[in-house]
């Protein structure tokens, strides 16, 4: 799976320090070798946001706050998103666990405190992720994500980690390396 | 020229092999140890095993499984879950697999072991294994498919973060334990405080707790959202290793022209008996401000507050008192051999005779897993690291956090209550 150039959808607008609890509730956590059961319950916790998941149309953007995603290192939360039909995360600034596990399963997020500032609930957005721009079709607005280190760029172009782990072992029983060491 | 480090980046800049690090840089490092438990030990499994072509873990002795979220089994997903954990562990030949009724929650179960160790780069499949590093390592929180990498590699990428440093002053008074400290701490910082941050934590303050206090403070540095939270080495780590530590160590200091992004001093005397007020963990009150808060539930475990200090201290509170009618008192030791203890000290005996509902070591009602999930509208009162929404059940659920003290003398009086209405003072020796 390869990131798409352009994604276009519409915004779901949450609020700050939206938890992992919130996403996803920990009692779902039985679900989570299963990304479609688990989207069906994605942001469930939100207060006033329990039926959310089934309102989603594939594609959709979802648009957080500041600190999205603290609490648990579950990786089930991106997980969720992703299974609700979510194309992209975008949000004020992202919890650590959360975001790294956005970049290692390939999932694009972006930061933009701009847009997560001025997109409202339902506006339509054109998002380019090579180069970092949101567009929002409704308002005229144009907003700039801020440049991941290359490292992560490079993560997220090929995919996640799964390839980049692929990459690596070849590479080592190539060179004869003891796989593991 | 020798660059000026933190522990933390000195750490990392081990790990990766280089020379020295700065906040900001990406490396490749070494892993010394890896943790993952019976909710993320499935998935990074399956990833590792299915999606990354890897078939066998790089060092087997490096690795600690604990069943301990959703087990004993809550039902029969769990179960399947319980199953896949053991299987993979099995198959790997993990050496440090903790069956249930063997080991407990993980962050008390790899101190209590020694397995993880100062100096070392330490990575758990849960976002509070940033306890370990009150045992002055690196320790912090990951992904499950960021723990397949590590399974397959021995080796994971890191962002070197941004040190911030929180010195303490003087002693804490009586009755204000690391807890209260802590969560002072976060409610001057707020949840996104330190995010990303490392958390060193030093001062006279420290050199006065026990290690198992230390963990406590360590422990919620995910609740700043900091990457990691460390601490000194010295005579009290020193100890607590003697006769526990699994392998050789090289303890780390940060050096004295280090560079902080930012300095935090605390007077740590003037920090109040406290409490943590729904729905937040740094919505901070002082316990005055929330006196007399009726309660439907109390709840002593975690990977928090649930080591033998912290059922000392709740048993000397309970100790020949009932807990109050209208009012559930649930105590979850946070590991196998914390609850042995508690049995050779009598202060099982001591809850039971109290009216408490005594369980065995797990997560439980922390993640509002099993035993002591939380319903609508009801109020609780708990020993353990996060209040957001739903986080022990209902979304509607009211959730204080505090120290154990606090919460047994709150189920005695049934309404949140400062522990010098039922007990006159703290006996020294477990203070």
């Amino acid at each position: 799976m390869t990131l798409p150039k352009v994604v276009r959808g519409r915004a779901w607008k949450f609020g700050d320090n939206i938890d992992t609890d919130q996403i996803i509730p920990a009692k779902y956590a039985i679900y989570s070798l299963d990304e479609k059961e688990l989207g069906k319950h994605a942001m469930e916790g939100v207060p006033a946001r329990d039926t959310w998941a089934s309102q989603v149309t594939q594609g959709d953007i979802l648009v957080g706050g500041s600190n999205f995603g603290c609490g648990s290192s579950r990786e089930i939360a991106p997980v969720a998103i992703r299974g609700a039909g979510v194309s992209l995360v975008i949000a004020d600034s992202f919890a650590r666990i959360f975001f790294r596990n956005a970049i290692n399963m390939g999932y694009p997020i972006l930061q933009s405190p701009q847009a997560a500032e001025a997109i409202e609930e339902g506006d339509e957005l054109e998002v380019d992720l090579e180069q970092g721009v949101i567009r929002n079709m409704s308002k005229g607005d144009e907003y700039r994500a801020e440049a991941f280190p290359k490292f992560m760029n490079d993560l997220l172009r090929m995919g996640g980690l799964v390839p980049w782990v692929r990459k690596q072992l070849e590479e080592r029983r190539r060179r004869g390396a003891a796989v593991p060491r | 020229m020798t660059v000026a480090m933190t522990m933390t980046e000195k750490i990392l800049a081990r790990g990766a092999g280089r020379e020295s690090v700065r906040p900001g840089d990406l490396v490749l490092a070494n892993v010394d140890f890896a943790m993952g438990h019976d909710l993320t030990i499935p998935p990074a499994g399956k990833i590792m095993r299915e999606q990354m072509g890897a078939e066998k873990i790089w060092d087997p002795d490096r690795v600690a499984v604990t069943q301990d979220h959703f087990q004993p089994a809550k039902d029969a997903a769990s179960a399947t879950l319980g199953r896949l954990t053991r299987e993979f562990s099995h198959d790997m030949g993990i050496k440090w697999y903790f069956e249930v009724g063997q080991g407990g929650i993980c962050h008390t179960v790899l101190p209590e072991n020694g397995l993880v160790l100062p100096g070392e780069l330490v990575v758990g499949a849960d976002s509070h294994s940033c306890t370990y590093g009150a045992l002055n390592n690196f320790a912090t929180g990951i992904g499950s498919t960021d723990l397949a990498c590590v399974f397959a590699l021995g080796e994971l990428w890191f962002r070197v973060p941004e040190t911030l440093k929180f010195v303490y002053h003087n002693r804490l008074r009586e009755w204000v334990e690391a807890k209260d400290l802590i969560l002072y701490v976060i409610g001057q910082i707020g949840v996104d405080g330190a995010r990303s941050k490392a958390m060193e934590h030093t001062g006279e303050a420290l050199r006065h707790i026990d290690m198992e206090a230390r963990l406590t403070m360590t422990n919620m540095a995910i609740e700043a959202g900091a990457k990691n939270g460390i601490m000194e080495f010295d005579d009290v780590t020193k100890q607590y290793l003697d006769g526990r530590a699994k392998r050789p160590y090289q303890p780390v200091s940060s050096d004295p022209d280090a560079e902080y992004e930012k300095v935090f001093e605390f007077d740590a005397e003037k920090v109040e008996l406290g409490v943590a007020k729904p729905m937040s963990p740094d919505n901070y009150a002082p316990l005055s401000e929330v006196a007399g808060t009726k309660l439907d539930q109390v709840f002593i475990g975690s990977c928090t507050n649930s080591r033998i200090t912290d059922l000392r201290r709740a048993a000397a509170v309970l100790a020949n008192r009932k807990v109050a009618s209208g009012v559930r008192l649930i105590i979850t030791p946070s590991s196998h051999q914390v609850a042995i203890q508690a049995e050779k000290e009598g202060l099982i005996g001591i809850f039971l005779a109290a009216g408490a509902a005594w369980t065995t070591a797990t997560c439980g009602a922390c993640l509002g897993g099993h035993m002591g999930v939380l319903g609508e509208g009801e109020v609780c009162l708990s020993t353990t690291n996060r209040n957001f929404p739903g986080r022990m059940g209902h979304p509607k659920a009211q959730v204080y956090l505090s120290n154990p003290a606090v919460a047994a003398a709150s189920a005695v009086t049934g309404v949140i209550s400062h522990p010098s209405e039922v007990l006159e003072k703290m006996p020294a020796e477990i203070r």
